[in-house]
């Protein structure tokens, strides 16, 4: 076995999820340490742009698949291609950023060689050459530590904006392999047909700012100030679900334990009691700014910041206020 | 058409969490049917009901499992079956992946296996996709919206959601496929259907059942502690004032602390 590590780069259209650069930041450090080579795998079509960044943000090599078959996510031969790739090279350790396709192929691919996998972790480390991670588990409520037992390839993947991103070095640059699908067309029983993208918006998962309203806003043009504001910082839109439940908002949208996982630098809350299944899609945001008219309301109870007052009259001013100081 | 639906029961999401000294986690004993798997099985009641065939339950885990079997049944699915065995102790997701596999091999003439997104308690979806490639299955995970499904000619169209918006997959069957919220709303047992459910049979396979032995089920990773949260409570700053000065106050100490 080597001491190298992959990351699978998750790519769209030829962008990279910048979350797929925090994990060869983690890649270069366990490599660092495991004595090995980060090997990044770049799968799509007209990926080359990719490539690149994956050299300047720190990968030593870049294994490219670069085919019309790949050109879209699709389960079956990404699964495939990175379960090959890791037959071949052998390496110590695979990660990947724990979105919904990281987690497909990531444990897909370590089913395929019988490999352990430690999913959506927030730490990782190594103990005697094994994979030892942390995460959150019961609604955030507690964290679990978990380990990799036996030999092989010890697979991971990394929640979102848990471990800061490498500052590319545009000056460095190494060698692409090129590798070939390990399914053709005909083998493959998925066809995507259409993807819709949600234009224009901010994915809730990479945001660094998120302004969410509940139940306070009273209606569907409740959530009109909320994405003023959104607006004004860059952010995105988040919502509870009793505001979701209501039909003023679409699921894409619900922060917690049955809708998304965030971590934002910062969090404001408006409107929103703060249940604990709420709380369980938002606490580990750095800072959680609360805005509720009840200054009993448990989200104070979660939050740096407690303003009480109406979030008409709050939200508005914030957004004013903020255009003054960022202009 | 034979629809497959699979579960687990998780704590309670109101449950109180504690840790023990030795590092094992309590929440009281109270399970509840994964809100997650709520979707799963409504929809497998509803596609057979829109296609006609049978639909089973399945579940890996102890007696504590058996509410949620009865769930099932209550709200109109047709068979119910655990797999259990001394040697799934500390199972993890691949040990799980061989075992479940195995049983819907078994079960013989599955068309479609049902997910719920992930388990509530652990935020995990692995075992799913390792379901999957243990059938050597085409996986659709994520199903927003089944929007058309056709035993006979053995396919399906979905729409799924992603970070990036809305796909819509075809695939031919037998698949697995996971659910997220938007895909129903979900239906309750009658009383009629409790009283059913009550009486039913519920089969549990050990892994001699599955044709398995202890090693194909022994654990890739294992679980090696838990510990609490850091503390956030109570660290609360209140800001006051007219909207006007509580907005000019906030941005200040956010600009401060270099949030911005
Ligand atoms: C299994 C399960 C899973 C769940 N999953 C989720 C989940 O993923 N996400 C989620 O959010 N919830 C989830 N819930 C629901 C959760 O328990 C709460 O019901 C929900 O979060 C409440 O939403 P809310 O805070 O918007 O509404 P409420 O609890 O009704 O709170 C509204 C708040 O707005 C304040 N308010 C009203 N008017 C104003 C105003 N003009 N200005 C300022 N403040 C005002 C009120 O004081 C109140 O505190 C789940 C529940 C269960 C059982
Ligand atoms: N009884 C179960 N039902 C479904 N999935 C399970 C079960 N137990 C474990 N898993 C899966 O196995 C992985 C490892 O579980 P654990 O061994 O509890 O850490 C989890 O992340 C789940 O994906």
């Amino acid at each position: 076995m080597s001491g190298n590590v992959f990351v699978w780069i998750e790519q769209s259209g030829g962008k990279a999820n910048s979350a797929s650069w925090e994990a060869v930041g983690l890649a270069r450090r366990l490599a660092g340490e495991l004595g090995g080579q980060v090997i990044a795998l770049v799968f799509g079509q007209g990926v080359d742009s990719v490539a690149q960044a994956a050299f300047q943000y720190g990968a030593d090599e870049v294994i490219k698949a670069d085919d019309p078959s790949l050109a879209h996510y699709r389960f079956a031969p990404y699964v495939s291609l990175l379960a090959k790739l890791v037959q071949e090279r052998n390496p110590a350790v695979v990660l990947a950023a724990a979105s919904t396709s990281g987690r497909e192929v990531l444990a897909g691919a370590a089913a395929d060689v019988n490999a352990g996998l430690l999913t959506d972790v927030t730490e990782l480390s190594l103990e005697g050459g094994k994979l030892r991670a942390v995460r959150p588990i019961l609604g955030g409520k507690v964290l679990r530590e978990e380990a990799i037992v036996g030999e092989g390839p010890q697979f991971a993947t990394l929640r979102n904006r848990a471990f800061p991103a490498p500052q590319p070095d545009t000056s460095r640059s190494g060698t692409v392999t090129e590798a070939a699908p390990a399914l053709s067309e005909d083998q493959i029983a998925t066809k995507v047909e259409r993807v819709e993208e949600a234009a224009g918006t901010i994915s809730l998962t990479d945001a660094t700012i998120i302004v969410a309203g509940g139940r306070g806003v009273g209606g569907p043009d409740g959530f009109g100030p909320v994405r003023d504001l959104a607006d004004v910082l860059g952010g995105a839109v988040g919502a509870s679900r009793a505001a979701v439940d209501a039909g003023w908002i679409p699921y894409e949208h619900q922060v917690g334990q049955t809708g998304k996982v965030v971590s934002p630098d910062l969090y404001i809350a408006a409107g929103i009691s703060g249940a604990i299944q709420h709380q369980a899609g938002m606490r580990t945001a750095r800072v959680i700014v609360a805005i509720n008219k009840d200054a009993d309301a448990p989200i104070f109870r979660l939050a740096q910041y407690g303003l009480v007052g109406d979030l008409f009259q709050i939200l508005p001013a914030l957004a004013e206020e903020f255009r003054k100081r960022l202009s | 058409m034979h629809v497959v639906v699979v579960t687990k029961s998780t704590p309670d999401t109101e449950a109180t969490v504690t840790v023990e000294a030795g590092g094992n986690v309590n929440w009281g004993d109270k399970l509840v049917v994964n809100p997650w798997d709520e979707y799963a099985i409504t929809e497998a009641v509803l596609l057979k009901g829109a296609h006609g065939g049978q639909a089973t339950i399945l579940t890996l885990g102890g007696e504590e499992q058996q509410e949620a079997l009865k769930h099932g049944l209550a709200i109109g699915v047709d068979q119910a079956i655990r797999i259990w065995d001394p040697a799934l102790q500390n199972h993890d997701s691949l040990g799980y992946a061989a075992a479940v596999a195995a049983a819907i091999r078994k079960l013989g003439d599955v068309d479609l296996v049902i997910f719920g997104k992930e388990l509530s308690d652990i935020a995990s979806d692995q075992h799913i996709f390792q379901v999957a490639r243990r059938l050597g299955w085409n996986m659709i995970g994520f199903v927003s919206k089944i929007e058309s499904l056709d035993a006979g000619a053995g396919t399906i169209r979905a729409q799924r959601l992603t970070e990036r918006g809305t796909e819509t997959v075809t695939s031919k069957l037998p698949a697995v496929i996971s659910v997220v919220k938007d895909i129903n709303e979900p239906k309750y047992p009658t009383f009629i259907g409790i009283r059913k459910a009550a009486k039913a049979e519920m089969p549990v396979w050990g892994l001699g059942d599955l044709g398995l032995d202890a090693s194909a089920v022994s654990p890739r990773t294992q679980v090696a502690g838990h510990r609490e949260l850091p503390k956030r409570e109570g660290t609360v700053e209140m800001i006051e004032g007219s909207p006007q000065e509580q907005a000019a106050r906030l941005v200040e100490k956010l600009l401060e602390e270099k949030i911005l």
